[in-house]
């Protein structure tokens, strides 16, 4: 990470685009930002809770306990440990698409392109997966599944290089255009499995959802009972995707290509390269991102989609947060994965303890936190201004503002 | 010239071809349609010669409506009646209209003045609840809707702080306000409501019965019983093209979404025009939300605005930033889901489709294809005073 003080707001004003801009302002504040931003996003949710008469520490301390995450601790014994478990896969569960999905809009936005589209190529994959998953029961194990997978992504890489090839072609803001792929997917997932659609399951007429994936499409689960909804292997499958993303942004013509359009368009294209070519093939990388993402969720844990998944999901949303608040690079993605798969499954309905506070609020508690951090992160000037601020008084003021490293052109 | 007219007659006949296919006209064979849509087609042929987009848009049309009339031809007769009862058809189309109209005017509020504002469906949202609450807790709907508008107009000023003062960018600061709005209305829905969900008795705004168009008349059944707020929103129309078009205010609104700099060099305060777009955008979109619980069904449920928020930021670019156009496109949008709550007397599967329909149009025209929608200048960015 390089020194958050080279990057200066007022040299970033020259960059072209808004996500390019912002991209560059987020990309400044090195970890500190990021953990400010959820703390004091933390500590206003927790406001909250105490106006509203509950005690924050031990609601938040009940969340913790629902995350799992005192697994890790050694002192965690006997029935608690159990629990633990338990919740802590459920975490990591949740964990795996959100890393796949927060890549998904990071790899557009260091592109300069806006991707809030995730959840309609998300839904694209879970589709595609479901389809095929649910066919083919003859094959082997490992063909079945890297088959589903496989289509999976090249869907999601469809859906989304609709929106790359409407601005490259048209120059239509692929943020209107993501949008609105968003919600044409999910209508169209209603459609699919809905009652009398297509593609719902022959068995039950009455019951708007798709077949079940067959045994040889599902992943296998290699912590905990697979009957209790173990953790399955997409978690692996899901790091390895975050360092193939990261060879391919830092070290990778492509990567290299994708971050000068970025970083500035027009000096990118004066250079020879072509921006058009460009955003058709960021967006249909960020569709496989998370194409990937709804083809685990299918064969991991779901097996099946009804319809009203496809109308409540929000994990493509939340995309957006995981990777704004992980400053689009590889290993703040997963931090951040992690942070909000956590707040997911700690304020579940199978995981919170429902005698300290009301697993229904907690779920919109989390809401709460969630758009405090993407507010927060937004302008990163609150954040920023207060970290400059405790610097500036340790160094006295001193040190001259350092120049901007690139002259703009 | 020639083209022009022929072009038009095209896009007439393929609408006459559909039209008869169902009732009143009900013609029970599709060759009358078919042969009206293949003039319409060589129409569109001879039209696209010179105006393209024209002529390709009545060959789409009369395509679409032969396979409509053919669709129709083989579907039962009295199935064809319940669906396309035409008044039942308008009212309801109004219904669905309505909120979609009220936050369609506030997002282009603020995005002539400059700030693109995808947090309509959080701000529908606010208005959704306490539009309920306020009902709740003073008794009537007045109150309901005077605190819907100030919840609306609270989420749209932090949309606007962040977006105006802190340079935040406004995309990701309207999908904060999104997540926000929900989170806000569903933890004091269920710390005030829990599981019983809202009261039944709430005070709701009242339908405008005209009495003298009749009340089984074609118009009284049509626009009858329509609610007040519903008149409210097609009033608005006129009144914010005259506020937006015809007067200075709304001259310097303009002027603030397009050239920021030159419009603060004449000395209008592009940050007070813009914090004050912004507010009322949230205004309206919470009036659109009031719509749907105060107004239409009595009660809340948890994320019920779903996805309205962004069908109105759809017909906003459909309508090309223009009140009449939002109607246009709010209409045909209110349209396409009063046909598919009507269509599953006889399929529910395509009856889904048509709620795909809005979304599909505006990506269409956000593709360029029917004629351009461009978007204010300096809309969605942050202006920096020098």
């Amino acid at each position: 990470m390089t020194d958050p003080e080279v990057v200066d707001p007022v040299a970033a004003e020259d960059i072209t685009t808004p996500a390019a801009r912002l991209a560059s302002y987020i990309r400044g504040g090195g970890v500190v930002v990021p953990l400010l931003t959820a703390l004091i996003a933390f500590f206003i949710a927790g406001l909250v809770v105490l106006v509203t008469g509950h005690n924050p520490l031990t609601t938040y301390n009940a969340i913790f306990n629902g995350t799992g995450l005192n697994w890790l601790f050694p002192w965690t014994s006997g029935a608690d440990r159990t629990a633990a478990a338990l919740n802590l896969q459920q975490t990591l569960i949740a964990t795996t698409p959100l890393i796949l999905v927060g890549l998904a809009v990071a790899f557009a936005f260091r592109a300069g392109l806006f991707n809030i589209g995730g959840q309609g190529q998300y839904t694209v994959g879970a589709i595609v997966a479901v389809y095929f998953g649910s066919k083919f029961g003859g094959m082997p194990h490992v063909l079945h599944i890297v088959l589903v997978l496989v289509l999976a992504c090249i869907g999601g890489a469809i859906w989304a290089g609709i929106a790359g090839l409407l601005k490259a072609t048209t120059g239509a803001n692929e943020v209107i255009s993501t949008i609105m792929l968003n919600w044409i997917a999910i209508w169209t997932g209603v459609w699919l499995f809905g009652l009398g659609g297509p593609l719902q399951n022959p068995d039950t007429p009455s019951v708007p959802i798709s077949s079940d994936v067959t045994q040889s499409a599902k992943l296998p689960v290699f912590w905990g009972n697979p009957q209790l909804q173990g953790l399955h292997i997409g978690l692996f499958i899901s790091l390895a995707t975050v360092v193939a993303f990261w060879f391919l942004l830092n070290r990778s013509t492509t990567g290299y290509e994708v971050r000068a359009v970025g970083f500035n368009p027009e000096a990118a294209r004066y250079s020879g390269m072509s921006v058009a070519r460009n955003y058709v093939r960021v967006m249909a990388y960020c569709g496989v991102f998370a194409g990937l993402a709804g083809g685990l969720d299918i064969l991991g844990w779901q097996f099946r989609i009804a319809t009203n998944d496809v109308l409540t999901s929000d994990i493509g949303f939340l995309g957006i947060a995981v990777a704004l608040l992980g400053r689009n690079t590889a290993s703040g993605t997963v931090a951040a994965a992690l942070l909000f798969g956590a707040l997911k499954s700690g304020t579940s309905q199978r995981n919170l303890d429902p005698s300290i506070f009301d697993p229904s609020l907690a779920t919109n508690l989390t809401l709460i936190i969630q758009g405090l951090i993407v507010l927060i992160v937004s302008t990163d000037v609150i954040a920023l201004r207060l970290l400059r601020h405790a610097r500036g008084l340790r160094r006295g003021r001193a040190a001259p503002p350092p120049a901007p490293e690139e002259a703009p052109t | 010239m020639w083209q022009r007219r022929a072009g038009w007659a095209g896009l007439a006949l393929a609408a006459v071809a559909a039209f008869i296919a169902v009732p009143p006209a009900l013609v029970r064979s599709a060759a009358p349609s078919i042969v009206l849509a293949g003039l319409a087609v060589a129409l569109g042929a001879f039209a696209a010669t010179r105006e393209r987009k024209l002529g390709i848009g009545a060959i789409v049309l009369a395509i679409l409506a032969i396979v409509g009339s053919v669709a129709a031809t083989k579907s039962g007769e009295s199935n064809l009646r319940d669906v396309f009862t035409w008044s039942a058809l308008i009212a309801s189309m109004l219904r669905f209209a309505t909120p979609l109209l009220f936050a369609a005017l506030g997002g282009i509020m603020s995005e002539r003045s400059g700030v693109v504002n995808i947090g309509l469906e959080g701000m529908m949202l606010m208005g959704a609840f306490f539009g309920i609450y306020g009902s709740d807790l003073l008794g009537t709907w007045v109150g309901g809707l005077a605190v819907a508008l100030v919840a609306g107009g609270l989420l749209a000023l932090v949309h606007a702080v962040f977006s105006i003062s802190l340079r935040a960018d406004q995309i990701v600061s309207g999908t904060a306000v999104n997540f926000l709005a929900l989170g806000i209305t569903g933890y004091i829905f269920i710390a005030d409501y829990g599981d019983t969900g809202t009261p039944d008795n709430i005070s709701r705004v009242p339908d405008v019965h005209i009495a003298f168009l009749g009340d089984n008349s074609f118009l009284g059944d049509a626009v009858g019983h329509a609610n007040l707020m519903t008149w409210l929103a097609l009033l608005l129309v006129p009144f914010l093209t005259f506020v937006l078009f015809r007067t200075r205010r709304g001259l310097r609104l303009r002027a603030v979404g397009e050239k920021p700099r030159a419009a603060d060099t004449v000395g209008i305060n592009v940050f007070r025009t813009r914090y004050v777009a912004v507010t009322l955008s949230g205004m309206l979109a919470a009036l659109g939300g009031a719509y749907l619980s105060v107004g239409f069904v009595g009660s809340f449920s948890q994320n019920m605005t779903e996805g309205r928020g962004f069908i109105a930021l759809a017909a906003v670019i459909f309508g090309k930033w223009k009140p009449a156009g939002a109607l246009v496109a709010t209409l045909l949008f209110g349209f396409s889901s009063a046909l598919a709550n009507r269509l599953p007397t006889f399929s529910a599967s395509t009856a889904v489709l048509f709620q795909a329909l809005p979304y599909i149009l505006t990506l269409i025209a956000v593709a360029g294809v029917i004629g351009r929608s461009r978007a204010p200048a300096s809309d969605g960015i942050p202006y920096v005073k020098e």
